[in-house]
């Protein structure tokens, strides 16, 4: 069945594309006519740090945050590449991505998203002051509330949550429940412990109990070195890292039976690319018909829980060296060519154009489903108009 | 295909670039240090508009720590994921072989004929005829992009939701199967 | 379970690059216990030993009793472990196979040791153990220098000393290290390799003392038997960004028990990052995979291998380079498919290099 993606459910914009500066040059005419979208990876971005949070902060910690502001281990950064896309800064010059009024104009409506699934990259969760973190984290889901997704209805957000502090994170979680645009939980992609660690567990129940997706987002460190090998030297091994690091959290949560003790947890890997998925699935399978006495609380073949509970985003696009292997890749993905949802990562500097991400033309169906009906099943949006 | 007057000299300053459109195509003019170059405004990883990316210079290394600056080679990087393309060449610096951006022919022309040997620009082009593809002459002062003989494949804007040329480019050159390459092994 | 020898045996014994000989590209050689040293240690470290709580590197990557440490009929009488006696693996590996040559490479954890001088002492023991006991006893042997490599210097010293015996062909390193083998800190590393024509080796382990995977240290030795694949990867990452082959242009790398599967598409990601990020390492001047074609390869036990001969097929085509692959039993580990499975998806050309082309290339074996 080849479906049709639904128009965006209501557009507060009426800002005319030609006025916006499109810097994806010949995507208008491929996107106003194409269906609308579900993009996964939306980034709203503090301005000024986190000074874009001091109003949603008590008086406690905003004297805190004075005094000696944020503090988180120390030795993780690279000397990086390029900021945020230039052209996304809104015309008040603050940072790229930090308006929703100019990610209407310039991203939502040109490109017809039906829904953005946005994703603070906060400081929250890598305070070494986790009192403070949940503060940060607290006033940052005020933050999205009040400015993102008051204003602007296509959007959904992410829960942040002080992830190494579990009972201020269920908290929060607790906080925001009620909320349905809230609709997942966010981890950074190098936790301080893997992600099936019984540490997290609280966070996994509380996720469960609301129906709350688990998202892992690339990149972060709590201190502890961002490979399996010690600390590399240079960004672009960093920017290569996301792929192992999430492949070690998927291996995690698998072999420590978080799925068997919350069988309805999803749990959607962003911006860590996906091709390393079959042969990951392949070697988890090889290993535990070995090792199974190990971890005799699985209750079937990993690369099936694998297919069960993990999602991925398509960002940053998988482009092999020769085309046809993307069709190769999707065919090894079987099943879980249902679990692929697209992503933008709107508006930082390696973000994938919506109307070009994709190195070959995909077949109607699987299009449909990767832009939009994956998403719609997974956050329950809705799949037809 | 026409030939089109871009602009007046001196309306672009060096280190500046304008962006124009010519026959329905975005088209980015440069001018770096006296000589002017056209580039398709189309990236062609992703069709962003890698006409409004960043000026930078050529940049080598033989061994680690090595940071070659080529003060003689201008680049263009996409704001979108930085993939570098030569000003003079359209080609990626990366990937000289597989990919290319679509350049133009630049030609700046005189106001006067007697103006040729005095002007600014009558230098120019002495000095440059003989050291790039872009052969500088100088009519009414204009800067003149020449589309004739580099004609625009009507498919390069694509149609909508198609495929760019661009990235067909990047990804049909298959790699070779087996690599002799002359390399360690 | 097939038997890689019903698969692989060849009926006469094979001329030297014969279409159907058999290189076995890693086959371990287990020291038995810290006595077995004894000879190659110097009177303090002897009596050290024999007196203090310390007996030798407490330390592996291969739980004594996992089912994948000791393959059925690798098992030796009287606890000791598997691949700790040459006549066991001349008898079931060397001749059963019918190989020409069998590289042997010691996981002995030297890199356990944070003291220096017991890491000096131990490596240098271990080495002329394998020359006297291993080396010297069959000549289808070659072996693996075994380094200090959390001290670079060192290691280094030790690759001079013993690096022109015509026995030894690589140098091991654990792919689990304290900082990836491709920051400067480990040029002379690389250095001593290269000046003795050497192999990087680099072996599924190691014990740095610092985690196995990005997020800390996981529960079960399940997530480090899997995981071990992304380590590889991350040392793959840092020798091509950091330069290692442009600083030595001859140098060859072999990944040993890494897995196979995984290498073409974590190339597209190693690829689509150098096009972004190339200007912070200039002196990459080529597609990190056009490097890794040029100076990696890989044994191809474990393989990795899916369900599907078409994905497996699929999978080896994606690594781009029918050099690349070199066949090994990975003796006395156990793993879940044979070796041979490889060998029946790809050309009858293909499978030729891997027998024995590829590790000639490779080891430069004559």
């Amino acid at each position: 069945m080849v479906a049709t993606r639904q128009s965006p459910p209501q557009t507060a914009s009426d800002a005319s594309p030609s006025t916006v500066p499109l810097t994806f040059g010949a995507s208008r005419s491929a996107a106003s006519t194409r269906p609308a979208l579900i993009d996964c990876d939306l980034h709203n971005e503090l301005h000024g740090d986190v000074l874009a949070l001091v109003p949603y902060l008590s008086d406690r910690w905003k004297r805190h945050l004075e005094t000696f502001g944020g503090r988180s281990p120390a030795g993780g950064f690279y000397p990086r590449f390029m900021d945020h896309r230039e052209d996304a800064r809104p015309p008040s010059g603050r940072r790229a991505g930090s308006e929703v009024a100019f990610t209407r104009s310039q991203y939502l409506d040109p490109f017809r998203v039906a829904y953005g699934i946005l994703i603070p990259l906060s400081p929250a969760a890598s305070q070494q002051n986790h009192e403070f973190g949940a503060a940060l984290a607290k006033a940052c889901n005020d933050w999205q509330v009040a400015e993102w997704l008051d204003p602007e209805p296509r959007l959904r957000a992410s829960i942040v949550v002080p992830i190494e502090a579990p009972d201020l994170a269920v908290a929060e979680i607790r906080r925001r429940a009620s909320d349905p645009r809230f609709v997942q939980v966010q981890f950074t992609g190098r936790p301080q412990e893997p992600m099936g660690r019984r540490k997290y567990w609280p966070i996994y129940e509380a996720c469960q109990e609301y129906g709350l997706k688990v998202i892992s987002h690339a990149f972060g460190s709590y201190g502890q070195p961002i490979t399996g090998a010690g600390w590399p030297s240079f960004y672009l091994e960093d920017h290569v890292g996301p792929a192992q690091a999430m492949q070690a959290n998927i291996i995690s949560l698998v072999a420590e039976g978080v799925f068997d003790r919350f069988p309805d947890l999803k749990v959607i890997s962003v911006e860590n690319g996906a091709g390393w998925l079959p042969s990951l699935m392949w070697r988890l399978d090889a290993s535990w018909s070995l090792l199974r006495e190990e971890v005799p609380h699985l209750q079937m073949a990993p690369s099936e829980y694998v297919r069960r509970h993990i999602w991925t985003t398509t960002q940053p696009m998988e482009e092999p060296h020769q085309p046809h292997q993307f069709d190769e890749f999707i065919e090894q993905l079987g099943s879980l060519a249902d679990h692929i949802l697209f992503a933008s990562d709107y508006p930082h500097w390696d973000a994938d154009q919506p109307d070009e991400a994709f190195p070959i033309r995909l077949a109607p169906e699987l299009e449909h489903k990767i832009y939009y009906g994956n998403a719609a099943a997974l956050y329950g949006l809705g799949e037809t108009q | 295909m026409a030939r089109h007057v871009v602009a007046q000299v001196g309306e672009i300053p060096p280190g500046g670039r304008k962006v124009v459109d010519l026959d329905g195509h975005s088209v980015g003019v440069f001018h770096v240090e006296g000589e002017y170059f056209a580039l398709l405004n189309w990236c062609p990883h992703q069709g962003a508009r890698l006409c409004e990316g960043r000026l930078w210079s050529g940049l080598e290394g033989d061994v680690p720590g090595d940071y070659r600056t080529r003060t003689d080679r201008t680049v263009i990087a996409c704001m979108y994921h930085g993939w570098e393309f030569d000003l003079r060449t359209g080609r990626s610096v990366c990937e000289p072989e597989r990919l290319r951006v679509r350049t133009y022919e630049v030609t700046v022309e005189p106001d006067h004929p007697s103006d040729q040997d005095g002007s600014t620009l009558g230098r120019l082009s002495r000095t440059n005829a003989t050291a790039h593809t872009f052969p500088v002459t100088v009519e009414h002062g204009n800067i003149v992009v020449d589309l004739r003989r580099t004609p625009i494949s009507a498919t390069v804007l694509g149609t909508p939701g198609a495929r760019s040329e661009g990235n067909i480019d990047i990804t049909l050159i298959p790699v070779e199967g087996s690599i002799h390459s002359g390399g360690a092994i | 379970m097939t038997s890689t020898a019903d698969t692989l045996r060849i009926a006469t014994r094979p001329h030297a690059g014969n279409a159907t000989e058999l290189i076995d590209g890693d086959v371990h050689n287990i020291v038995p216990d810290t006595q077995a040293l004894f000879p190659y240690l110097s009177e303090h470290w002897r009596e050290h030993i024999t007196n203090t709580l310390f007996k030798g590197a407490p330390e592996t990557s291969y739980p004594r009793w996992a089912p994948t440490t000791e393959r059925p009929g690798s098992e030796l009488p009287n606890w000791r472990p598997a691949g700790s006696d040459l006549s066991v693996i001349k008898r079931d590996v060397l001749d059963a196979d019918g190989l020409s040559f069998a590289v042997l490479c010691c996981t002995y954890a030297i890199d356990s040791l944070h003291n220096p001088d017991a890491a000096v002492a131990l490596a240098r023991a271990v080495n002329d153990w394998q020359i006297a006991e291993w080396l010297d006893k069959d000549e289808r042997l070659r072996a693996t220098v075994v380094v200090p490599t959390q001290l670079p210097a060192e290691a280094a010293r030790e690759i001079d000393r013993v690096g022109c015996h015509p026995g030894f062909v690589q140098v091991g390193l654990p792919v689990r290290s304290s900082v990836p083998y491709g920051s400067r800190l480990h040029a002379p590393l690389w250095e001593a390799i290269s000046r003795n024509s050497l192999v990087g080796a680099i072996h599924f382990g190691g014990a740095p003392g610092t985690p196995p995977t990005p997020s800390g240290w996981p529960s079960y030795y399940l997530e480090e038997h899997v995981g071990m694949a992304q380590v590889f990867q991350t040392q793959v990452v840092s020798l091509v960004t950091e330069g290692v082959f442009d600083l030595h242009p001859d140098l060859r790398v072999v990944l040993l028990e890494a897995g196979v599967t995984w290498m073409g598409p974590f190339l597209w990601r190693f690829d689509k990052e150098w096009r972004n990020l190339r200007r912070l390492v200039p002196w990459v001047k080529r597609a990190p995979s056009a490097y890794v074609r040029d100076h990696i390869r890989l044994t191809i036990q474990p393989v990795d291998a899916p369900p599907s001969d078409v994905h497996l097929r699929q999978a080896i085509e994606q690594i781009g380079s029918d050099e690349m692959l070199v066949y090994a039993s990975d003796y006395p580990h156990r793993h879940a498919s044979e070796p041979s499975r490889v060998l029946s998806v790809v050309t009858e050309s293909h499978a030729a290099r891997i027998r024995s082309a590829n590790a000639r290339a490779l080891w430069r074996l004559a």
